[in-house]
C-alpha cells in the first residue's frame, strides 16, 4: 500500500518535473544572457572531436530545448529576423534546408549557435553584436525542432499561417550523421 | 393497513423492524477501502459530489483572494503577469466547470431527486458512480497541472487564436480543453440519470402536476445539459485537434474562423449560466414554500417559466459577442431574446414574493439566504439589461461592470441558494441541526462582504477598467475602488470560515434533527435523518403537490416489491401509475476502473494523438466488465417473467 | 452622472464622459436603462421587505401549513399579472430605446469620413493613415490624431490574436479579429487626449496595451499629418549621428523602421516620429528621455513578456542613441 502511494507520488513528481521545465517562461534572463551574442565569447568551438558542451540552461534551469516558451520565441524570431527569407519554413531555398539530416557545419546546438553568431559563407549573415545571447539560443532550439529533434510536447504546434508542411511537433526525427558522436557527450 | 408515515425507530412495529433490517442488508453500501470505490447509492455519490464541489469552491476562492491582493495596489508585484493569468483562468474555470454545475445540478439532484420522487435509488447507479469519478479525476488533473506551472492561462473560455496552437504555448490550453471533456461527460451522464429517474421512477400519484418544483427545475436543467454541452464538446475538441493534430478549424489564413469557436462556445456558455441559476431558483422555491408555510403560489406558471427559461436560454448566446462586428440586425434578435428572458424570471420573483405575502414567514437561516438571493440576484439581473442592449454593451463588455454583473447573478443566483440549501438540508443529510446564531452571522458577513467586494466593480468598470488585467496604472482613478473590493474579500473569507466551523461543530454537537425539523412537505422529509440506504421503509404514494402536507389520513404505501433484491417500482411518465418493476445493480468496482481507463485515455490524448486510440482498449475492457450480465439477476428476472405468465 | 462625483476620477477613459456622438447616444441609452432598472429594483425589493415584515411569524415553533383561500388567491393572481404586465412594458421601452440607439450609431456612417486603419499587435497598436498618393501615407503607433467634428471611418484587423479597440469617451468597443476586417465610424467633438485600452484578453501584456485619441482642430490635424508623412530628419549633431549609428548597428534595426534610413523592419512600431508622441510602450510610460532610456535598456522590467528584448549598451552609446531618438520629431 505504502509502496503504491510512493510510486504514485514519484510518477506525479516526474510529471511535475517535466511539466515545470516545459512551461517555464523567463522574460528577463539576466545580465549574463543579455549579453550581445559574440563570436569570440565563452563557447570554444573546435573542428574535430572535442565538442563544446550542450546548450546552456536559461537561468530558470530548464534547457532551452526543454522549454516550450523558449522554442516558441525562437519560432517568432525565426520569422521576425527573416530567417524564413532564405531558409523558408525549413525547406531551404537560397539557404540550405534545416529540416533534413544534412548539416554542413554540424547539428550540435553549439555549432548552430556558432553558425548564427559568426555567419557562414554563401550568405549566412552574422548576428554577432546584434541580438542577445538568449535569443540566439532560442533560435537554436527552434532550428533543431525543424528536423524533429525536440520532444513532441515542447516543439511548436502548427502556426496560424498557411500551412506548408507538418507542424514541428509532428515531424519525424531526422538523424544527422554526427548524431552518434553527440550522444557520447553528457 | 400500512400508511405513509415517517419511519422512526420508536414507532416501528416488529414487522417493520424485520423489513428494515432486510432492506438494509440488501441495499447496504460495501465497507472497507476497496468497498469505498464500489459505492452506487445516490446519497453516497451525492455527498461525494457535494464535498468535492465545495472543496473546489474553496480552492477557487483562495485563488480569488490572491487576485484581489494583486489588484489592491497599482503596478503591484505580488503575482507576476504569467501567474495572474493562470490564477484568473483557474479561478473562472474551477468555479464554472468544477463547482457551479457539479454542485448546483449534479450534487443537489443526485442526492435529492430520488428522495423527492420517492424511490430507492437513482436510475443507472453505476453510471452515476462513473460520472463522479470522471469529475474528480478531471479536477485533480487540472490542479496537478496547475501545480506544475501548467495551469490554464487563456481565460475560462480560452478564445482562439490566443489559446490556439500558435499563441497558446505549451500544454496549458490542452489541459483546459481536456478538463471540459471530463466534466462534460460527467454532466451528460447525470443528466440522463435525472431525466429517467424523474420520468420513470416517481411515486404513484405523483403526476406531472404534482412534481415538486425542485425536481422540475433539475429535470429542465438535465434537458438543457443534453442540448448545450455538445457546443463546448465541439469547440474544445476542435481546439485540441488544432493544437495536437494540425487541423485548421480556427486558422483564418486557410479558411478557418475564429468566430466559429466563439459561437460554439457560447452556444454552451449561455445555457451554462442557466444550468447554474435554475437549480438556484429550484432551491429558492423549496425554501420559500417551507418557510412561508403554504403551497407555492402559481405552481403552473412557475413550471412554465422554468421551461420557457430553458428554451429561451438557447437563443441568447450572441450577446457575448456583440463587439465582434456581427451585423446589426442579427444582434438585435439577441437583444430581444436577452430582454425577453427577464419575463419568466420576473414571473418567478413575483410568485415568490406573493407566496411570502400570503403565507406566514418563518425567518430561519435558510430563509435569510433566500431573502439575500432576492437582493443580490435581482440587482444582477437588472445590470444584465445594460448588457442585453447592444450599444451599452459595447461600452461595458469586457470591463469590470460585467465582472460585477455575473458575480451578482451567479453568487446571488447560485451561492446564496446553495448556502440556504446547506442550512435547509444539513439536518436531513446528517441528522443534526446547524447552529442558527452562527448561521445568521455567516449570512450577514457574506451579504455585506459580497456587496463591499462586488458593488464597486460596477463603478470601476464604468470608469474604464478592463477585465483580465494583472495590474493597472496609478492615476486612472481605480485604486481606491480596487482597495475597497479587496478588503471586502476578508469578510467573505471570514463568512465561509464560520460556515465551515458551523458544519464541523454541528456534525459533533448539533441538535438532533429528527425526520422533519422544518415541517416541510416534500418526500425527502418522510424518512429518517440521515436516510437509510433503502431511502424509505415504505415507498410512499402521493396525494398532492406537497406530499406530506397533502397526504390523506390513510395515504397508502407501495407493497409487493421483492425485499430480497434491489427492486424498485417504475411508473408511467404522465400520471405515475405503476407499470412495472426494475432491478437496480449492486455495488460494483467497474465504474471506478472504467473511469481510470477513461482518464488515462483522455490525459494521454493531450500528449499524443494516439492517446485515444490506444486508450480505448482499456476503456473497452472495463466497459465489458461493467456490462457483463450477472447470472443471479438474470435468473431472478426469468423467474419473475415465468411467474407473471402463469 | 453622479458616479463621476466619486473622488479621484479624472474623467478619461470612461463612457460617462462622452466627447462624441457615439458615446453620447450610448450614454442616453445607459441613463434610460439605469433609471428604469433603479426604479424596478427599489419597488421589487420594497415589496419583498414589506411582505416579509408584515407576514413574519414571530413565535419559535413552526406553524402548520396554511390552507389557501380563493379570494386571496384571486387578488394575488391579479397583482402578479399586473406586475408582469408592467415588466413587459418596461422591457419594451428599453428594447425600443436600444434599437433607436443602435440605429443612431449606424446612421453615423458617412461617405466623406476620414479613413484610418488600425492593426492590433501583441501588445501595441499599429496606426495607418492611407492615402492615394504613396508619399503621403502615414504610419505610426499608439497615438491616433483626429480632427474634431469629422467622422472617422476606422477599419482594422489583428495581426495575431483578438484585440478590442476601445476608447469609451468616444464610442463603444470593436473587436479586431484575425481574418476579419472591422469597419466602424467614430467622431470626436471635443478636443483633448482621450485614452483607450485593449478590451479583449490578448496575452501577457493585455494590461499595458493602451492608446490615445488626440482630437485637435482641423488645422492642427493637417499640420500633424503632413509632418508625420515626412521622412525622418537627418542627424545634425555629432552625438545624434553617433546615435543613429548605434541604432543601425544594434538590434533596433531588426524590428523598427525609421523612414529616411535603411531601417525598414515592420516587426515593431514605426519610430520615424517617435519624439512627437506623448507616450511609449503603448501608453505605459510618458515619452521622456529617462523613460525611453529605461525602456531601451530593459523593456522586460517594465512590460515583462513583451516583444522588446533587453539591450546592453554602454552609457555613452545610450546617451548618443537617446539624443538621436529625441530628434525624431
Amino acid at each position: 500500500m505504502k509502496a503504491r502511494i510512493s510510486c504514485a507520488m514519484l510518477a506525479a513528481a516526474l510529471l511535475c518535473a517535466t511539466g515545470c521545465k516545459r512551461e517555464q517562461r523567463v522574460f528577463d534572463p539576466g545580465s549574463s544572457q543579455d549579453q550581445i551574442a559574440n563570436a569570440n565569447a565563452q563557447n570554444e568551438i573546435h573542428a574535430g572531436v572535442q565538442w563544446a558542451p550542450g546548450p546552456p540552461s536559461s537561468p530558470s534551469g530548464a534547457r532551452y530545448d526543454e522549454s516550450a516558451y523558449a522554442v516558441a520565441e525562437g519560432k517568432r524570431l525565426f520569422q521576425a529576423f527573416n530567417c524564413v527569407g532564405c531558409h523558408q519554413y525549413g525547406g531551404g531555398g537560397i539557404g540550405p534546408a534545416l529540416m533534413d539530416a544534412q548539416w554542413i557545419y554540424g547539428s550540435h546546438p553549439a555549432e548552430i549557435y556558432a553558425d548564427i553568431v559568426q555567419g557562414r559563407p554563401n550568405g549566412m549573415p552574422s548576428f554577432s553584436g546584434k541580438i542577445p545571447d538568449y535569443q540566439v539560443w532560442e533560435l537554436v532550439a527552434y532550428v533543431r525542432s525543424l528536423s524533429g529533434q525536440l520532444r513532441a510536447d515542447v516543439a511548436p504546434a502548427r502556426s496560424d499561417h498557411m500551412p506548408v508542411t507538418k507542424a514541428e511537433q509532428a515531424r519525424p526525427k531526422e538523424h544527422p550523421s554526427d548524431e552518434t558522436q553527440q550522444k557520447r557527450q553528457p | 393497513m400500512i400508511t405513509t408515515k415517517v419511519a422512526t425507530e420508536t414507532q416501528l412495529t416488529e414487522e417493520e423492524l424485520r423489513k428494515a433490517l432486510q432492506l438494509e442488508r440488501i441495499w447496504q453500501e460495501p465497507r472497507g477501502f476497496v468497498g469505498w470505490f464500489k459505492a452506487v447509492h445516490h446519497t453516497t455519490i451525492g455527498m461525494r459530489y457535494v464535498v468535492t464541489a465545495f472543496i473546489f469552491f474553496l480552492l477557487a476562492g483562495l485563488l480569488a483572494g490572491a487576485m484581489r491582493l494583486q489588484l489592491a495596489f497599482p503596478e503591484a508585484h505580488f503575482l507576476s503577469n504569467d501567474k495572474y493569468n493562470q490564477f484568473f483562468t483557474m479561478h473562472g474555470s474551477t468555479m464554472m466547470f468544477l463547482f457551479a454545475v457539479p454542485m448546483m445540478f449534479e450534487a443537489l439532484s443526485v442526492y435529492l431527486v430520488p428522495l423527492m420522487v420517492g424511490t430507492r435509488n437513482i436510475a443507472f447507479p453505476r453510471l452515476n458512480a462513473y460520472s463522479y469519478y470522471l469529475y474528480v479525476f478531471g479536477g485533480i488533473m487540472f490542479y496537478v497541472a496547475f501545480l506544475c506551472n501548467t495551469g490554464a492561462d487563456r481565460g475560462w473560455f480560452a478564445y482562439v487564436p490566443l489559446s490556439g496552437p500558435d499563441y497558446g504555448v505549451g500544454k496549458r490550453a490542452d489541459f483546459w480543453a481536456q478538463l471540459i471533456t471530463f466534466t462534460e461527460v460527467s454532466a451528460l451522464a447525470v443528466a440522463v440519470e435525472i431525466i429517467v429517474t424523474v420520468f420513470r421512477l416517481r411515486a404513484p400519484g405523483m403526476s406531472l402536476n404534482r412534481i415538486p418544483i425542485f425536481v422540475w427545475g433539475q429535470v429542465i436543467v438535465a434537458f438543457m445539459v443534453i442540448f448545450a454541452l455538445p457546443g463546448v464538446v465541439l469547440s474544445s475538441t476542435m481546439l485540441l485537434l488544432d493544437r495536437t493534430c494540425g487541423t485548421q478549424f480556427f486558422n483564418p489564413s486557410v479558411g478557418g474562423d475564429v468566430l466559429l469557436y466563439q459561437h460554439l462556445f457560447w452556444w454552451f456558455g449561455h445555457p451554462e449560466v442557466y444550468l447554474i441559476f435554475i437549480p438556484g431558483t429550484a432551491v429558492v422555491s423549496t425554501i420559500v414554500t417551507t418557510f412561508s408555510r403554504r403551497h407555492i403560489f402559481g405552481y403552473l406558471v412557475l413550471v412554465l417559466s422554468l421551461v420557457s427559461t430553458g428554451f429561451i436560454a438557447f437563443g441568447l448566446w450572441v450577446h457575448h459577442m456583440f463587439a465582434t462586428g456581427i451585423p446589426q440586425i442579427a444582434e438585435s434578435y439577441f437583444t430581444g431574446a436577452s430582454m425577453m428572458i427577464a419575463i419568466p424570471t420576473g414571473v418567478q420573483i413575483f410568485c415568490w414574493i406573493a407566496t411570502m405575502a400570503t403565507g406566514k414567514v418563518v425567518l430561519r437561516t435558510p430563509m435569510w439566504w433566500a431573502i439575500g438571493f432576492f437582493f443580490v440576484f435581482v440587482m444582477g439581473g437588472l445590470t444584465g439589461m445594460f448588457l442585453a442592449s447592444v450599444p451599452t454593451d459595447l461600452q461595458v463588455h469586457d470591463t469590470y461592470f460585467v465582472v460585477a454583473h455575473f458575480h451578482y447573478v451567479l453568487i446571488g443566483g447560485a451561492v446564496f441558494p446553495l448556502f440556504g440549501a446547506i442550512f435547509y438540508w444539513f439536518p436531513k443529510v446528517t441528522g443534526r441541526m446547524l447552529s442558527e446564531p452562527l448561521g445568521q452571522l455567516s449570512f450577514w458577513l457574506f451579504f455585506i462582504g459580497f456587496n463591499v467586494t462586488f458593488f464597486p466593480m460596477h463603478l470601476v468598470g464604468l470608469r474604464g477598467m478592463p477585465r483580465r488585467v494583472y495590474t493597472y496604472e496609478p492615476g486612472m482613478g481605480w485604486t481606491l475602488l480596487n482597495q475597497i473590493e479587496s478588503s471586502g474579500y476578508i469578510l467573505l473569507f471570514l463568512s465561509v470560515s464560520i460556515l465551515l466551523w458551523n458544519v464541523y461543530r454541528s456534525l459533533r454537537r448539533g441538535r438532533i434533527a429528527g425526520p422533519n425539523p422544518w415541517h416541510a412537505g416534500t418526500l425527502e422529509w418522510a424518512t429518517t435523518s440521515p436516510p437509510p440506504h433503502y431511502n424509505f421503509l415504505h415507498l410512499p404514494t402521493v396525494n398532492g403537490r406537497e406530499a406530506l402536507w397533502d397526504a390523506a389520513p390513510n395515504q397508502p404505501v407501495v407493497v409487493g416489491l421483492s425485499e430480497d433484491s434491489r427492486q424498485i417500482l417504475t411508473t408511467r411518465s404522465l400520471d405515475a401509475e405503476p407499470d412495472g418493476r426494475e432491478e437496480l445493480p449492486s455495488p460494483s468496482i467497474w465504474p471506478f476502473l472504467a473511469a481510470l481507463a477513461t482518464t488515462a485515455a483522455f490525459i494521454g490524448s493531450i500528449f499524443t494523438p494516439w492517446g485515444i486510440t490506444i486508450g480505448s482498449v482499456p476503456v473497452a475492457i472495463t466497459m465489458i466488465g461493467w456490462f457483463w450480465p450477472k447470472k443471479q439477476a438474470a435468473d431472478r428476472r426469468r423467474a419473475r417473467e415465468i411467474w407473471q405468465n402463469d | 452622472m453622479m458616479i463621476l462625483a466619486v473622488p479621484g476620477f479624472p474623467g478619461n477613459q470612461t463612457s460617462l464622459n462622452p466627447v462624441g456622438p457615439g458615446a453620447s447616444h450610448i450614454e442616453f441609452e445607459f441613463s434610460l436603462i439605469f433609471w428604469i432598472t433603479c426604479a424596478v429594483y427599489c419597488i421589487v425589493l420594497l415589496g419583498l421587505v414589506i411582505a416579509v415584515a408584515r407576514r413574519r411569524h414571530s413565535l419559535e415553533t413552526i406553524p402548520e401549513p396554511l390552507a389557501t383561500n380563493e379570494p386571496t388567491e384571486r387578488l394575488t393572481r391579479r397583482s402578479v399579472t399586473a406586475a408582469v404586465a408592467v415588466t413587459v412594458v418596461l422591457l419594451f421601452i428599453m428594447l425600443i430605446g436600444s434599437f433607436q440607439t443602435g440605429r443612431a450609431l449606424g446612421d453615423m456612417n458617412q461617405e466623406d469620413a476620414l479613413p484610418i486603419e488600425i492593426y492590433g499587435h501583441q501588445w501595441w497598436w499599429e496606426v495607418r493613415y492611407p492615402n492615394n498618393e504613396a508619399y503621403k501615407i502615414v504610419e505610426t503607433a499608439n497615438e491616433i490624431h483626429v480632427p474634431v467634428g469629422v467622422p472617422i471611418r476606422f477599419s482594422g484587423t489583428s495581426r495575431d490574436v483578438i484585440h478590442s479597440f476601445w476608447a469609451p469617451n468616444v464610442s463603444g468597443k470593436r473587436d479586431l479579429l484575425p481574418g476579419y476586417k472591422a469597419e466602424f465610424v467614430w467622431q470626436v467633438d471635443q478636443p483633448g487626449r482621450w485614452r483607450g485600452q485593449c478590451a479583449e484578453y490578448c496575452g501577457l501584456q493585455h494590461a499595458h496595451m493602451s492608446f490615445e485619441i488626440v482630437a485637435e482642430t482641423k488645422e492642427q490635424f493637417a499640420e500633424w499629418l503632413s509632418n508625420q508623412a515626412k521622412s525622418s530628419v537627418q542627424p545634425s549633431t555629432p552625438q545624434a549621428t553617433r546615435g543613429q549609428q548605434v541604432f543601425m548597428t544594434h538590434a533596433c534595426v531588426l524590428c523598427h523602421s525609421i523612414r529616411g534610413t535603411s531601417a525598414g523592419s515592420r516587426n515593431g512600431p514605426d519610430l520615424t516620429h517617435l519624439a512627437s508622441r506623448a507616450t511609449i510602450a503603448a501608453g505605459t510610460l510618458p515619452d521622456t528621455v529617462g523613460n525611453l532610456g529605461g525602456w531601451i535598456l530593459n523593456a522586460q522590467s517594465i512590460k515583462p513578456g513583451c516583444r522588446m528584448p533587453p539591450n546592453q549598451l554602454s552609457g555613452s552609446e545610450l546617451q548618443d542613441l537617446l539624443a538621436y531618438l529625441e530628434t525624431l520629431k
